[in-house]
């Protein structure tokens, strides 16, 4: 059985239905006029075989193409684009199901962030009170390692709403070279996750090495095909409207292999893309559908999800801004787009501007995870520790976000209503009334204890004070000391003999030489 | 046979459950006699009623009391149980004199006059009444006069007074005064309770206590009565 994620009955959508068409014809005309630079030699020469209208328009080190692409050939890709997409795990009952159609949301981590942030909690003591001390966190960042992106997987195993796990960190020892970086980040999360795990990739050089290592953890060929427990995003068009050379080459190698792939855009409002909601949705689906039609026609049928990362721009310095409200609207949007194209929606929330846990996290991510998971897309990026954008992973604050989607989890509960429950309510009720006490207690310790009513907020303190990230920061450690069903050791025997590059320190007291 | 209905008798109490037809906190005794009539078939039976109480009743209660404190019972398990025992002390009454068997002290609880808030009040009543406390309920927005009278005439040991409105909580030094004039102030301890009041309007009206909850009232109940042994 797959992971169930939440179902949103009536997702919250913002355009109205003609509003959508007339997105859609937007990005139509956009694909055909200006359409779009390729960087890539390759890909515009598959659009050139498949009716493409393709001229170079630079030559020299660095030729460029511009690329046409009639709509006929959009929408016979969005047809070959299947509809429903597995995302498979180690542990096949965390499996993901995803339906374009269906609005059943699946939340996991990201993105790969260069920082990571360590807490400790020194003691203050009052001065005009020395009797009476607190203790405040106190954040320290440095750069981000192999063990460090263990123990984010191994903690996210433990996360009960989480559904996936995207790379949280960025691993930057002084050993991690461009050429082993991939294997070591995808080792580091498969062994230390039984959930579904996404990444980036370095270098294509080293795709076939990570696909390698995912067929002897699947048990082979067929098994990985059936049970696909790695996938890959790529941000293969940069806004606005560019092929880049690499990626898109990354890109087309993953389809050739028919593994499933994100398609991502991630645009940002004010600087490569209009800041109005028509134009940066006009343009994002573009950017989306041109790399979606690139795949199928590189491999038709091969699996794809709508990749949409929109954000708008701070004003004082122009940095990515995913604490803005227009942000969630831009994401409640593309999800809308996807569901309209019967594709999987990757889409985005939960990243905020500040670099450090606190109120004004808390409140940017609060109010974009509730929005853009009503929305109902498939698979999202909710940034679970996430903070300074990209930047910065806090895996306490990771253990926070868990507490709130289980909130979100349970609010989207469907309404239970029926007549056995009618029955039921009027019969407690005329039997209360009929009391001297008028009170419903005795039927509700049951409810409470069956998941029927809500837990209380886990982090709430004993006293008056705000001892939230202490507790959460406590439930962190307690999950990391909690043991996670590793690979096999005969398996990661073979990994480790067949795949070159990977860090003996990854495994404890493998004889294997690394 | 005596044994085996005490046995049962504390664990409808743990379960909270008052009869036959009432869920407990899980499904193990559904169908079965609860409280009620398991603590009716002991009388039948003869079993005394401290026995009763002492290894059911009481013994049941303790038990809900350290799954409240160690946070694996609410606040709804401690009302269900503690209601099951006050309607079990009920059935009890008139055998507890033939048992040699006290009640913890008598508690007159009220909300007062103008004010008809009473969720507060009767969960007092219910936890007091579990605790061993004989228990009347004047009910609410009853009239000072009313509530003097019954002091005189029931003596009770304690009277609660219940208010949630800063308009109506003025009513509770007026009670005090006019107990002052009727001559039995220095014979009820008087403890205040509810959303509008505080230690300090407490001091400031005069009153013995002021009780945050139910389980602070028993506490202090509980420290009234071992002041005066």
């Amino acid at each position: 059985m797959p992971r169930e994620g939440i179902l949103v009955h009536n997702p919250y959508e913002r355009m109205t239905k003609e509003q959508v068409r007339q997105i859609h014809h937007a990005s139509m005309q956009i694909l055909t006029d200006p359409g779009l630079i390729s960087f890539n030699r390759r890909a515009a020469e598959i659009f050139a075989s498949n009716g493409a209208e393709v001229t170079p328009v630079s030559s020299g080190d660095h030729p460029t193409w511009l690329v046409k692409i009639p709509e006929k050939l959009v929408l016979h890709a969005l047809d070959s684009a299947p509809r429903i997409v597995k995302l498979g795990a180690r542990n096949p009952d965390n499996a993901l199901i995803m339906n374009g159609e269906e609005p059943r949301v699946y939340f996991v981590t990201g993105s790969e962030t260069n920082i990571w942030l360590d807490v400790e909690f020194p003691t203050y003591v009052k001065k005009s009170d020395p009797k009476i001390e607190i203790q405040v966190p106190e954040f320290h960042p440095r750069r981000g390692t192999v063990a460090d992106l263990c123990q984010s997987a191994h903690v996210c195993e433990h996360l009960e709403t989480l559904d996936g796990y995207i790379r949280t960190v960025n691993i930057q020892d002084k050993d991690i070279t461009e050429d082993n970086k991939d294997v070591n980040k995808f080792f580091a999360s498969l062994n230390n996750t039984t959930k579904h795990v996404m990444s980036g990739l370095t270098s294509l050089s080293q795709l076939d090495n990570v696909v390698n290592m995912a067929r002897i953890i699947a048990g082979g060929e067929e098994e990985l095909k059936q049970n696909p427990i790695i996938s890959f995003i790529t941000c293969l068009v940069k806004s606005p409207l560019q092929f880049v050379e690499d990626t898109t080459d990354t890109f087309m190698e993953v389809c050739k292999r028919g593994l499933p792939v994100v398609v991502s855009s991630s645009p940002q409002a004010g600087t490569t893309a209009p800041m109005k909601e028509a134009g940066i949705m006009a343009q994002i689906n573009a950017e989306v559908l041109a790399g979606i039609t690139l795949g199928q026609l590189v491999n038709k049928g091969t699996p794809v999800l709508y990749g949409s990362v929109p954000v708008r721009a701070r004003m004082d310095n122009l940095d990515d801004s995913y604490g803005a409200v227009e942000t969630s609207q831009y994401n409640v949007d593309c999800s809308q787009m996807a569901r309209y194209y019967k594709i999987p929606n990757y889409s985005t929330s939960g990243v905020c501007d500040p670099r450090t846990p606190g109120t004004q996290s808390s409140v940017e991510r609060l109010f974009s995870d509730i929005l853009v998971t009503l929305s109902g897309p498939q698979y999202l990026h909710c940034a679970y520790g996430l903070l300074e954008c990209n930047s910065v992973f806090c895996l306490t604050q990771a253990v926070l976000d868990d507490a709130h989607f289980q909130m979100i989890k349970f609010f989207l509960r469907p309404a239970r209503i029926d007549e056995t429950e009618i029955a039921e309510s009027l019969k407690q009720i005329r039997e209360v009334v009929a009391t001297p006490q008028k009170l419903y207690i005795s039927y509700i310790r049951r409810a409470m204890r069956s998941r029927q009513i809500s837990p209380p907020y886990p982090f709430e303190g004993d006293g008056e004070g705000d001892n939230v990230f202490a507790l959460a920061h406590k439930r962190m450690q307690e999950l990391l000391a909690k043991p996670v069903d590793h690979i096999d050791r005969a398996t990661t025997a073979r990994i480790f003999e067949e795949i070159l590059g990977l860090l003996r320190r990854q495994v404890d007291g493998l004889k294997t030489e690394g | 046979m005596s044994e085996e209905i005490i046995a049962l008798l504390k664990e409808n109490v743990i379960q909270g459950r008052k009869t036959i037809e009432d869920e407990g906190v899980d499904e193990s005794l559904d169908g079965t006699p609860g409280v009620l009539e398991l603590t009716q078939s002991a009388i039948e039976k003869g079993i005394p009623a401290d026995e009763i109480i002492m290894h059911g009743l009481t013994a049941g209660m303790q038990i809900v009391g350290e799954k409240f404190a160690a946070k694996k019972y609410f606040i709804p398990d401690m009302l269900a149980s503690a209601e099951a025992v006050g309607r079990a002390m009920d059935i009890l009454k008139p055998h507890l004199e033939a048992s040699n068997v006290e009640t913890r002290g008598k508690f007159m609880i009220v909300t007062v006059k103008g004010d008809i808030h009473d969720i507060g009040k009767n969960i007092v009543a219910i936890l007091l009444k579990g605790a061993g406390y004989e228990v009347n309920d004047l009910g609410i927005d009853v009239a000072t006069e009313k509530i003097v009278e019954a002091v005189r005439e029931d003596k009770p040991e304690y009277l609660g007074l219940s208010a949630l409105l800063t308009t109506t909580r003025v009513v509770m030094g007026e009670i005090i005064e006019a107990l002052k004039e009727n001559g039995l102030r220095d014979k009820v301890k008087v403890l205040i309770g509810g959303t509008a009041v505080s230690d300090e309007y407490a001091d400031e009206i005069g009153a013995d206590a002021y009780c945050e909850d139910g389980f602070q009232a028993i506490k202090k109940l509980d420290a009234f009565q071992a002041a005066k042994a």
